[in-house]
This record gives structure tokens, sequence and C-alpha cells, in this order.
């Protein structure tokens, strides 16, 4: 409430006379000049005139004391205070220094080249001509004459000799112990590091379930992208797989886009710029990457696989163009890429040789061998592995032998490429070292991993190295010569599961792919990836004892079972009254309670004559 | 004189193949090899010690070159800057 204490009376205005009004000040504020208050309330103004009459102007002012006068008292509104909120302790930052600014500037580019001047002969002086042997000798004559000269040369002539002396007195560069430079050098921790992470360009993530390296100098990597789950796969996933250069991790390099989406691709290792992949509705496509992105060729639905195909190999051959995959429904093609119209060879993996299809296991994984071409194995849902021979007169006699290997899928498959006759095998949570020759059982294997083990391949400059990944996301390095019972080297590449592997040729680098659309580029220290001194020797050694191992083992198990056979034959003869061979469930209770209270039996008797021993020991 | 016997007792140090003696400029005075490799070892040597100094004296003013070495696998060529002049041996030390 705003109490305006003085309100003067103003007298009648004179005529002629204007009312004056002043700008509005602040609440409060009062404006002094010549006698006129101004104040404000909300929008109310009011105004105070001030008239003087004509008459008076010029007059003597006459100035008299009068006690102060409270015009205007604008007490605190409380109500106000509420529309704000006390703020204690409030910070406030101050800084003593003198103000900066900081401002950026680009100059504008200007180009340098860079070029030598040859000197030929020092600044001579303009007087003297330096092709006139004269004139130059005139002036090297005079410049020797100069005091300063010879003052300087002398100083630096004792400079100078000191340093010839040192020179002639000590050889600093001499090299020590130069016959000893052979040193081992001390192998350096096994390690690997990522150089690079290639990941799926699209929305939706799919796994990267096929590698390959590019075989000339593997500069480039193509990588198979898909989506392997019961039903997982959306309307909008993309179909398309990748090639890339490893030195840009931003772009793929090159597009391939197949009609469904390739689980697994290969690079021809005699043309670099051919690939041929295997799609998920079970087609074959071939690609020429210098003819785009779009396949050249792709097998006829009819005659290609029912199932996705799972692996496809380039073969050897004169001509350089056959292949052939791999499916789960069983079938083992052979194409020629010339003519994708129809497999050239078909092989049913029925394991009772009468290529009956429902029969059949299905394929997960292949293998095949540059150097033996006629022989290939292929590695079963069922987790059998199975050996074929190609050139086999009928198709009964195709299908070798078969080794029975995990108790789910082998993942992968690969021979040793230095010991073809041993291969590695991968599926539920091992990995087995096999010999070709022992049908029994594996020559060496890891213990049961903490996670599924998806794929593996060996080393291909290190014998006894391979790598695995496994479904944690882990890449495990192998190294048996030094190692056998846990991985050498044990990497978490990412959190999520890995589904492929590839080496390189050079065995430094490996790619890796994971569920996520992701494949990880590693390099493997070189302790890793170099030939030790006799590890050839090394492993083929350990790799003949454990198969003798095996050997033996496998002859007993069999000496075993003839003594048992043997047995039960001659108890059968010695019991007519016998109905079977076997002892019936009842009477191997009955017989086994008997040896059970027998045996409780003569502890319990052992043990009263001991104490009564020690009774007897103590009494005397 | 002294200039003489100074070269003449620096030329028969063991090992030394030549000495020249150079000023501000680049001009050779005194040489003891023959002409063209002289003008040649002059001129490069001449903006190789330029640079070797400013060098020195870029990084701390008050400090400045008092000699260079260039030690290369066949022989050194050694260096002592003066204000006005330069004096170069090159030298095989292990000869």
């Amino acid at each position: 409430v705003l109490a305006l204490v003085s309100a003067r009376s103003c007298p009648k205005p004179i005529k002629g006379e204007k009312k004056k009004r002043w700008p509005v000040p602040l609440l409060g504020e009062l404006c002094d000049s010549s006698g006129v208050w101004i104040s404000t309330v909300g929008r109310m103004e009011i105004v105070h005139v001030y008239t003087k009459l004509r008459s008076e102007f010029g007059r003597q002012c006459l100035l008299s004391d009068r006690p102060a006068e409270l015009l205007v008292d604008v007490p605190p509104d409380p109500s106000l205070a509420l529309q704000f909120i006390q703020k204690t302790p409030r910070d406030q930052a101050l800084q003593a220094c003198r103000d900066m600014s900081e401002h950026q500037v680009n100059t504008e580019r200007f180009e340098s080249d860079s070029c030598g001047i040859n000197h030929v002969e020092g600044g001579w002086p303009k007087d003297v001509n330096p092709q006139e042997v004269e004139q130059t000798i005139r002036f090297r004559k005079k410049v020797e004459k100069d005091e300063s000269y010879i003052n300087s040369i002398l100083q630096l002539g004792s400079v100078m000799e000191h340093c010839i002396r040192q020179n002639n007195a000590v050889d600093i560069y001499q090299v020590y112990f130069e016959e000893e430079e052979e040193v081992e050098e001390a192998p350096d921790a096994p390690s690997a590091k990522t150089i690079n992470v290639f990941r799926d360009p699209n929305e939706v993530k799919r796994t990267v379930t096929g590698l390959s390296w590019h075989p000339d100098g593997g500069r480039k990597l193509a990588a198979a992208y898909s989506c392997l789950e019961f039903q997982k796969t959306s309307k909008d996933m993309s179909l398309d797989s990748y090639i890339w250069d490893i030195e840009n991790p931003n772009r793929p390099e090159m597009t391939l886009k197949p009609a469904s989406s390739l689980i697994c691709l290969d690079y021809n290792p005699k043309d670099p710029h051919t690939l041929v992949g295997g799609c998920y509705n079970g087609q074959i496509a071939y690609w020429d990457t210098r003819r785009g992105s779009q396949p050249v060729e792709v097998s006829s639905v009819e005659q290609s696989h029912r199932d996705p195909v799972y692996k496809i190999i380039w073969l050897q051959s004169k001509t350089g163009t056959d292949t052939f995959s791999a499916s789960t429904d069983g079938q083992v093609l052979w194409w020629d890429v010339r003519r994708l119209s129809e497999p050239t060879e078909r092989l049913v993996l029925d394991l009772s040789r009468e290529g009956n299809l429902d029969r059949a296991l299905g394929a997960i994984s292949l293998e095949f061998e540059s150097t033996m071409p006629t022989k290939f194995m292929v590695g079963t849902e069922q987790g059998v592995v199975v050996s074929c021979n190609r050139k086999a007169k009928t198709p009964a006699e195709k299908i070798v032998c078969t080794y029975d290997s995990h108790h789910g899928p082998v993942y992968a498959l690969q021979r040793n490429p230095f010991f073809p006759k041993n291969f590695l095998t991968v599926g539920d949570w091992t990995a087995r070292i096999w010999s070709e020759d022992i049908k029994e059982s594996s020559i060496m294997w890891t213990r049961y991993q903490m996670s599924y083990l998806t794929d593996a391949c060996w080393s291909p400059v290190r014998p006894s190295v391979f790598f695995t990944v496994k479904m944690d996301g882990v890449l495990d390095v192998w190294d048996i010569l030094f190692k056998q019972n846990e991985p050498t080297l044990s990497l978490k590449v990412c959190d999520e599961a890995l589904y492929s592997l590839r080496v390189q040729d050079n065995g430094r680098l490996v790619a890796c792919g994971s569920q996520q659309g992701g494949a990880t580029l590693l390099e493997i220290s070189s302790g890793l990836s170099t030939l030790q001194k006799n590890e050839k020797s090394l492993l083929a050694a350990m790799f003949e004892r454990e198969t003798k191992r095996e050997k033996i083992l496998e002859a007993r198990q069999r000496e075993l079972r003839l003594k048992e056979r043997s047995r039960s034959e001659q108890s059968r003869e010695e019991d007519v009254g016998r109905e079977d061979g076997e002892d019936s469930p009842d009477q191997l209770i009955s017989r086994a309670q008997k040896d059970f209270y027998s045996v409780v039996e003569t502890e319990l008797r052992r043990r009263r004559d001991r104490e009564d021993q020690e009774n007897r020991v103590r009494t005397h | 004189m002294l200039i003489e016997e100074t070269l003449k007792r620096i030329q028969s140090q063991k090992g030394v193949q030549g000495i020249i003696i150079v000023n501000s400029e680049g001009i050779p005075i005194k040489t003891t090899l023959d002409n063209s490799s002289t003008v040649q070892y002059a001129g490069l040597i001449h903006q190789l010690v330029m640079k070797a100094r400013s060098t020195v004296r870029d990084i701390d003013p008050q400090n400045d070159l008092t000699f260079l070495r260039v030690r290369s696998k066949k022989n050194e060529i050694m260096i002592a800057p003066d204000k006005d002049y330069f004096l170069i041996v090159i030298q095989n030390p292990s000869d």
C-alpha cells in the first residue's frame, strides 16, 4: 500500500500554461529539479504541477528552512517476497586474471614446393670474376695476409688437432662382440592386439558367419553376413555381404548382393578376383569383383541344396573352376562355376551307403587339402566326421570311414597343414585332434571349456598352434608344444559370441566374426607366428606318441571285449539252466548285497582285533 | 709461416685426407684437395654449418656452435667454425 503523503493543491492553471509531464522514474524515485515530483504507482501517474506567475520570474529566491517531510514511503511488501526463493549460500566465482579470448583462424592455403639450388662457387665479391684464375688467386692471397685470418686459423687449427688425435686414439664406433650377433632373442610373451574392427554398416546387425582372406597378400577380407538363428530374420534385414580393405574399417570396399544372405564364401586361390558363396536358401552364387556387386551366375534353385549351404570350398583342378559345397540337407554337391545350372556330382551322406536322403547326416563343415585332392572330409550335425574319397568307383564306396567325434555338430574341421594325417575338429565344448588311422577316438583333446566352441583353424606357419573361438567372445590360441591343458593365450575379443575365424596366410593376422556383425582383425605376436627350431620334429614326435597310445588303448579295449565275449559264452555253456548269458538285475542286486555285507563284516572284525590288541598293550 | 706449419702438422696426422679453409661466404681460401672436390665440399659444408649454427642458436640464443663432426661410413668430416672462416678436415680414422 503506497501512502502518498503530500499532494499539493495546485492553483488554478493560468491560461496558456500547460501541465508538465516528466518521464517516469523508478518507483519511489524522486525527481527534483524545480520542485516537481512525479511518482508512479502502477499505471497511475501522479502529476505534480508547479506554477509560477509571470510577474514573479526573476525574483530573488528566498530559501527557508523547514523540517524534512516524508513524501513517499513505500514499505516492503511481504507478499512480493513469496515470488522469490532465498538461496543461501551462494557461490560466486571470481578470477583475478587478465581477460583472454580465443580465436581460430584458418589461413589461406598456399602451395609450397621444395627445390634445391646447386651452389657452385662461393659468393665471390663483385669485382672478382670466378672464372679468371688470376683474379681468384689474387683474392685468395689478399685474404691470407689478413690478420684476423691468421689468428682464427691458428686457433681453429689447435682445436682441430685435438679432435683428430682423439679420433686416432680411440675408435668410438667400434663394434664389440661382432661374432656373437646371433643372440637368441628371448621369446616375447604371447600377445595379440586388435588392429581394426569392421562393423556391419546396416541397422539390423547380422552375424558374421563366414570369412575369407584375399589370396594375394591378404589385403582384403571378405565377410559373409547372415542370421542363422531360427526364424529371427526380419524383413528389413539387408542381404548384402561385404569385402573389406583391412586398412579402411569405415566403409566396405565392395558390396556383394546375393539373392539370399550368404552363409559362407571363399576366394578362389587361383584367381583373386573371383569368389563363390553359399546362400541361406541353398543356392550357390559366383562373383567376379571386376564385374560388380551382382553375382555373375547363380545356381538354379531346383538343383541346389534344400537347406542353407554351410560351407563351400574351391577345389584344385586344371581349369580352376571347380568347387564343392555342403549343407545340412545331407548332400555334398560339386559344381563347375562356368555352368551353375546343375551340379557336376552329388553325394548323399548316408552312412548306410544307400544314398537315402532321409537317413543322411546334415553336413556343417567341409575340409579339403590341396595336397590330397582326392580325399575330403565332412563334419556333420550329428557329431560324426565322415572321410570320403572322391575318386571311388561307386557312390557307396565314396564314404570311406567315419569318426564319432563330438556330442554336437562339428563346427570346424581342418587338417594340419604340416601334418595332413592329423586333423582338428571342434564341436560341443572341446577341440580334438585326430589321427586318420585311429577311428575310435581322438589322439589329443582339450578339456571341456566353459562355453561352446564355434570355429577353429590351424596356424599356417606354426604346426603346433591353432586358434579357436567361443560363444563367450573369447579367442583362444593353443600351442600344444608349450601347454596342453589350457590355451597359451586367451583374449576376450568382444562381448557377444564369436562365430567365425580365419587366419591369414602369413600367420600373423587373424580375423574373427561376431554375432553383432563386427569382424575384428587381430595381430598375433611374433612368438606365435614364427616357426620355432625343431618345431616340426617335436610335433611329429608328439603326434606319433599320442597315436601310439591310442592304438595301444584301442588294442586293449578290443582284447577286453573279446575276453568278455568269450567269458560270457563260456558261462552260457556251463550254465544250461540260465535263460540268458547275463545276470538278471535281481540277481545282480543280491550279489552286490552279499559282497557289501561280507566286506563290512571283514572290516569290523579287523577293527575289533586292532582294538583288542591296543587294549592288551595298554594294560600291560 | 705459422699457418703453414699448423696445416702441415694437421696434414701429417694419421688418416687425414684433406684440409680446406673456407671463408664466411663459402669461398675456399686454401685447400689440399683438387678443385672440383674443394668447390663441392665448400659449397655443401658451408650450408650445413649455417644450418647447424642456426639450430643451436635457435634452441638457446646464448649458445653457439663450436665444432661439427659428420661421421660417415667411409670417413669423418670435421668442421671447426669461427666468426669469419671454417676449417674443414676429412679424416679416415680407422686406417
